[in-house]
């Protein structure tokens, strides 16, 4: 995968909230000074200040597919425009796609998994939500929206942190994570972030599957170039509002939740795959991704996958390293998640 | 379709590999058409080359990417990403019909053997008949594609769910066919009796259009990208499949209830195929590089081009089926004499 996906041209979601800072940010990656070329697809023209022949106006149109699966939609849209945008081929590098703030991005995602075409030329890099400090809080409570754009992201930029009091930033966090603990968060003012960390970031390549851990226990990919001072920088950035909370605020968040399995002992594929492939068949609707990293019994390869709703990839990675330990594990973000069943399941398939 | 068995690879095949003159493009090509005996190649961006025996003359006709082109044999339209629809003739005469005045990409063009033209952007579809009068017609979704009837100013629009049939110089309420899904490439069968469309998932899909009544036609290992209708109507050529699967549509109920025919098998999926304008022959290009003469009778084949290369993406034959063109995605193309 690691080969083809590197001839493939790689896929940024811009996601958010209106008003949360998306465009802001979209400005910011096509006026750095970074030497790539981005094409861009934005659902409204206009709002992008830079002189760019590549920006391509989309009508978010959801089509469901013709499967008989319900929440089996694809952005016809985006298959249209990706075809099209091959035609220039080698004139950009990589390719932005900006929803409405009002977008679900599971029809986005799930283009990339079902459509052969936008399968052979183009890679889903990852899912960045832009959100607001100030006002995600409210929007997780009236807008379902809103709450579909966090739990479904691989990287959240909390936008307008200079509009909030410390322990207003402390709670809104808190209520990211009772979604989705996974995705990198970064706080921000005026979207100032390092563009490394929101683009060409692989996170639905399957080669780059390495670890699932809740973001705010370990250290963040992001944090790679400093090392050094990674206590420090842990401190100042994850645990500063600890010093007042005793440990970060858990909330639960009534209908998004995060579940996440794991087992040191070995899992026999021939129950596992049936049982994983009839719960996302079954309860696909309610879970809007997952992923996992497995050990087989009698397999020397780790074996990954994700999911999008109903849709599934999965693939043999790389040798288990000697070193390493044998775990699997697998995480399920979705809304009203039948936890206890998916544990019982799980459990069954252990060889 | 049912399971068959590739035919063997033969070193006896007949080949006329030796008699195709090189066409120096030196850019990707989509499409081909002919404008008398002259070869049009549609550039992946900007130009269209004409091209008479190895002759080339490169001509600007758009500022980005191209996205559609259609001929008539008299004129080629291209549609491109910089909101302009222009028109070039064989002697490179280049002229721009249109201008789209929010700059949208010209997603598809048709054209009528009367002179009109046909175009969209987004969810609205333009004609303009050849006194100049434009008129436009909003469908519920994007427009996939675009074809004239063949009798009347009947303007077929296909898009997601169905199909509208407009008349564009008639204040009567366009017709409707239904059918759930997304509906990409629209072609009328010469006779006017049928309407077929590619639709997203790997089908085709039929109305009989005396009676709407539907007619599925399934079972493509990928989605369908190319079809053409065989001389004289009785079959529609599809790719779609690694062998070209031809719809026989010679009687009143068309391909409904009948097996398709399944010819020049390879290991390689059929990306292109054009029929010969006078003959029951057409020619195929596959995804690896290959390209056949089939004659539909009884199968026979004949080596245009060997497997090698990028895919097949552009095949056209001269109004009076004696010469073929043909041009890879990477811009490797030839003209073949007959």
């Amino acid at each position: 995968m690691s080969e083809a996906a590197a001839n493939k041209i790689p896929v940024t979601v811009l996601t958010g909230y209106l008003g949360a800072g998306k465009t802001t940010l979209l400005n910011r990656i096509l006026s750095e000074n970074h030497g790539k070329k981005y094409a861009v697809i934005v659902n409204e023209f206009g709002e992008i200040g830079i002189d760019n022949d590549l920006i391509v106006g989309a009508d978010e149109e959801v089509f469901e597919m013709n499967n008989g699966c319900v929440c089996c939609t694809v952005r016809g849209d985006l298959v249209r425009i990706i075809d099209g945008l091959m035609k220039r081929k080698g004139k950009f590098d990589a390719i932005i796609l900006e929803t409405t703030g009002l977008a679900d991005p599971a029809p986005v995602a799930q283009t990339f998994f079902v459509d052969e075409d936008v399968r052979e030329k183009t890679a889903l890099d990852a899912v960045v939500t832009v959100a607001d400090a100030k006002w995600l809080s409210d929007r997780l409570k009236d807008a379902p929206e809103a709450k579909n754009q966090i739990a479904f992201a691989d990287v959240i930029v909390l936008n307008k942190t200079d509009l909030v009091t410390k322990p207003e930033l402390a709670e809104v966090e808190a209520r990211i994570r009772a979604i989705n603990p996974y995705a990198t968060l970064h706080r921000t003012e005026r979207a100032q972030v390092k563009l490394s960390d929101v683009l060409e970031r692989g996170a639905f390549d399957l080669d780059r599957i390495l670890e699932i851990e809740p973001e705010f226990l370990e250290d963040g990919g992001h944090d790679h170039d400093h090392d050094d001072d990674h206590d420090h920088h842990g401190h100042d950035h994850h645990h500063d509002h600890g010093h007042s909370h005793g440990g970060m605020k858990h909330y639960h968040d009534e209908d998004m939740q995060s579940l996440s399995l794991r087992t040191d002992k070995p899992i026999d594929p021939t129950k596992f795959m049936p049982w994983l492939q009839e719960l996302v068949a079954k309860d696909g609707e309610k879970i809007l991704r997952s992923k996992g990293i497995l050990s087989f019994k009698g397999d020397d390869d780790r074996y990954v996958f994700q999911g999008v709703h109903m849709m599934l990839e999965g693939d043999h990675q790389r040798k288990w390293k000697k070193d390493e330990a044998r775990e699997s594990r697998l995480v399920f973000i979705g809304r009203e998640l039948p936890e206890q069943a998916i544990r019982d399941g799980f459990a069954k398939t252990i060889a | 379709m049912k399971d068959f068995n590739p035919a063997p690879e033969t070193a006896s095949i007949v080949s006329v590999t030796d008699r195709v003159t090189k066409v120096a493009l030196g850019a990707p090509a989509t499409a081909v058409h002919f404008l008398g005996d002259v070869a049009a190649f549609i550039g992946a961006e900007e130009s269209v080359t004409l091209a008479t025996g190895g002759e080339t003359n490169v001509a600007a006709v758009h500022a980005g990417g191209i996205l559609c082109s259609a001929s008539d044999g008299k004129r080629v339209v291209v549609g491109g990403d910089d909101g302009k629809l222009t028109s070039i003739d064989a002697r490179a005469s280049v002229e721009t019909l249109a201008t789209d005045a929010k700059r949208r990409w010209i997603d598809n063009v048709a054209l009528h053997a009367d002179g009109a033209v046909a175009w969209s952007a987004g969810k609205t579809a333009f004609v303009r008949a050849p006194k100049g009068e434009e008129k436009s017609l909003d469908v519920p979704s994007t427009v996939g594609g675009l074809a004239f009837a063949p009798k009347g100013v009947r303007l077929a629009v296909a898009h997601y769910n169905g199909v509208t049939l407009w008349f564009p110089n008639m204040g009567a309420k366009p017709e409707f066919l239904e059918w759930k899904g997304s509906h990409l490439g629209v072609t009328f069968s010469a006779d006017n009796r049928f309407l077929v469309t590619t639709m997203h998932e790997s089908a085709l899909h039929g109305w009989r259009l005396a009676d709407s009544r539907h007619m599925r036609m399934t079972g493509y290992p990928a989605r369908v990208r190319s079809m053409s209708w065989s001389a004289g109507g009785k079959f529609l050529a599809t790719s779609g499949s690694d062998s070209v699967i031809l719809w026989p549509f010679a009687s009143k109920d068309g391909p409904m209830g009948k097996e398709p025919l399944m010819l020049a098998p390879l290991q390689a999926k059929a990306t292109v195929v054009a029929c010969n304008p006078r003959e029951e022959v057409f020619a195929v290009g596959y995804s690896d590089g290959t390209i056949l003469m089939v004659r539909i009778e009884d199968g026979a084949e004949i080596l245009v081009r060997r497997n090698a290369g990028e895919p097949v993406a552009a095949l056209a034959w001269n109004a009076r089926g004696s010469l073929l063109a043909f041009a890879a995605e990477d811009g490797d193309a030839g003209l073949l004499t007959l």
